[in-house]
């Protein structure tokens, strides 16, 4: 039987780990995700799990060091936020490139300045064109859940890229939830042995990790690391079928929250979703227009063609961003849903929101609002501009 | 939304305001309910105003925004009454519940017009009493069950036991005490 529990995101990521029991974890606090190590730190003095902690001077050593076991032959995870994954930037391509499956959770946090503690997906979005994998969670439940499908694709052949699980900081990491947590056995069997191919540390097979690649290389290797993203999709889609057979929670690419016949769509990615489909209920229920919600779970690979499928009969639709890139066109989701909007001829009316920003709060009405926007944008064709504000004061 | 209980708690940084919206969020959870309970990072030093956040609820809970227009209103430290309209939003078919030596019309011109029910309850002199220190969260938590209702005094105080016994696993002496507070505190509440 499952277990109905209540967790933190923070607890919830921790217990995960230890039911997986991963060979090397090093790490180094910053909050929110602080947490994490501090749980698994404690899971590994009680005997509880045999992981090697290792304690670092910084997160360029903690990545630095995840890399280094990854590329041994270790399964290797490690966790941090905000500023903490800025000061592993170097290692990100590094881990990326090696096609090492790293499985990072990250707590997403603001990048200073100013100095910002609270959720906002600047850290996260920054590293998009690194070549990790990124999926995020709406709930305790999904982050737990999507950790724990991390395992099999990072380590599929196919793949071997490192993951990053993402959740928002404070709102999930350290909000108390509901939640099922699966059994250890299932969870052990579901992420199996990892018995990598090639590693470091087989004496029967020479091996060089992180050579010096010119121009008569690199170019290839790049290629490689995208056909590993687009074989990904495939791998990502048969984890969550086989998750959705041991659990009855089912995961995809993104979730479509009343859609069927939604002439009015909002994209989003994260926490904020959940309250989104209250609004979305809300709407329904009072003034009976047909809204509806896609939340995002894997940002890379970015679904485009499915996304663009699931936007091709709505009116309007507004992309929401939680962080900045200070781009003409908007925030980073603003722009690959809309190139992947134009590339179907999608012919929807299209904006591009900045809200939470920093953990600015956003509220049910608040996406009312968005949607009675959305409305008026259909009727009028005329949008704000390539993007706008909610929750911005004056 | 319907059917959801929402909870605000203010308190200053240190005084287990955060700590009371998790247990409160721990033994609903064990009646059955669906929960939430998290704290609102502001900056993080002792004394500091600080406020958390309950839901309750028969179905499942998606919102994952901040409190507006909530059911109840728990203050932990009266002092903050002068700096923070804490009935802001607060229903009127609702209620404030406030830790103080102060009767409810000493309190009133702190309280914004606010036409709902308040009640009082002296935490600090029962948590002195209890636990011979200031730990005003406990009575608090029980003042806030009492009135919220969202569960009764025995489910509550059985749920806090097994809690408590878990929490203070290696300093079992303070389990009585505790009780005792939350004990008082259903007893000593004042409309």
């Amino acid at each position: 039987m499952a277990v109905r529990e209540r967790l933190s995101g923070n607890e919830a990521v921790a217990y995960a780990i230890k039911q997986i029991n991963p060979d090397v974890m090093p790490a180094f606090p910053i909050t929110p995700s602080t947490e994490i190590p501090q749980y698994v730190a404690n899971y590994i003095a009680n005997g509880d799990i045999d992981t090697e902690f290792i304690h670092v001077e910084s997160e360029h050593s903690a990545m630095s060091a995840t890399i280094g076991a990854s590329a041994a032959g270790a399964r290797a995870v490690t966790a941090t936020s905000s500023c903490g994954m800025a000061l592993m930037w170097e290692e990100l391509y590094v881990a990326a490139s090696n096609r090492l499956p790293i499985v990072l959770a990250l707590v997403n946090r603001a990048l200073s300045g100013p100095i910002n503690i609270n959720a906002d997906h600047s850290d996260s979005m920054g590293a998009r064109d690194s070549g990790w994998i990124q999926i995020y969670a709406e709930s305790n439940q999904e982050v737990y859940d999507n950790y724990i499908q991390a395992f099999p694709i990072a380590e599929n052949e196919a793949v071997h890229l490192p993951v990053m699980v993402c959740q928002d900081g404070f709102i999930t990491s350290h909000g108390v939830e509901n939640i099922m947590l699966v059994e250890d056995d299932k969870v052990k069997e579901f992420v199996g042995e990892y018995t990598p191919k090639h590693y470091l540390l087989n004496a029967d097979e020479k091996l060089a990790v992180g050579p010096y690649a010119v121009s008569n290389y690199y170019m290839e290797t790049k290629r490689g690391q995208r056909q590993a993203m687009i074989n990904a999709k495939k791998v990502i889609l048969e984890a969550a079928e086989k998750f959705e057979k041991m659990t009855g929670r089912r995961y995809g690419f993104f979730e479509e929250y009343k859609m069927d016949d939604a002439d009015y769509a909002v994209v989003i990615i994260g926490s904020a979703a959940g309250t989104c489909k209250a609004a979305v209920d809300h709407i329904r229920n009072t003034a009976k227009k047909k809204v509806g919600l896609i939340k995002i779970r894997v940002f890379r690979p970015f679904p485009e063609e499915e996304i663009a499928c699931a936007l091709a009969n709505v009116k309007a639709v507004a992309i929401m961003d939680r962080s900045e890139m200070f781009a003409a066109s908007g925030g980073p989701l603003g722009a690959e849903v809309r190139a992947a909007m134009y590339q179907a001829h999608c012919k929807a009316e299209a904006v591009n929101y900045f809200y939470g920003l920093g953990g600015r709060d956003i509220t049910v009405s608040d996406f009312e609002r968005v949607y009675e926007n959305l409305e008026k944008m259909a009727e009028t064709h005329i949008a704000v501009g390539m993007y706008d504000y909610i929750g911005l004061r004056g | 939304m319907n059917g959801t209980i929402e909870i605000r708690w203010h308190g200053r940084g240190g005084q287990g305001a955060k700590t009371a919206a998790l247990l409160l969020a721990d033994v609903a959870f064990k009646t059955g309910k669906y929960v939430q309970g998290f704290p609102e990072y502001g900056p993080e030093r002792m004394g500091a105003p600080i406020t958390a956040y309950n839901r309750i609820s028969d179905s499942e809970i998606t919102v994952h925004s901040n409190i507006y227009e909530p059911d109840y209103v728990v203050v932990v430290d009266e002092s903050l009454l002068d700096s923070i309209d804490v009935t802001k939003g607060l229903k009127e078919d609702g209620a404030v519940i406030i830790n103080t030596e102060h009767t409810k019309d000493e309190l009133m011109r702190h309280l914004n017009g606010y036409k709902g029910n308040v009640y009082t309850v002296d935490a600090r002199g029962i948590s002195t009493r209890a636990l011979g220190k200031n730990y005003p969260n406990s009575p608090m938590l029980a003042a806030a069950v009492a009135v919220s209702g969202v569960m009764d005094e025995d489910e509550f105080l059985t749920e806090m036991k097994s809690s408590f016994e878990h929490k203070f696993a290696k300093k079992p002496e303070v389990i009585d005490g505790n009780m005792r507070a939350l004990k008082l505190a259903f007893d000593e509440i004042n409309k």
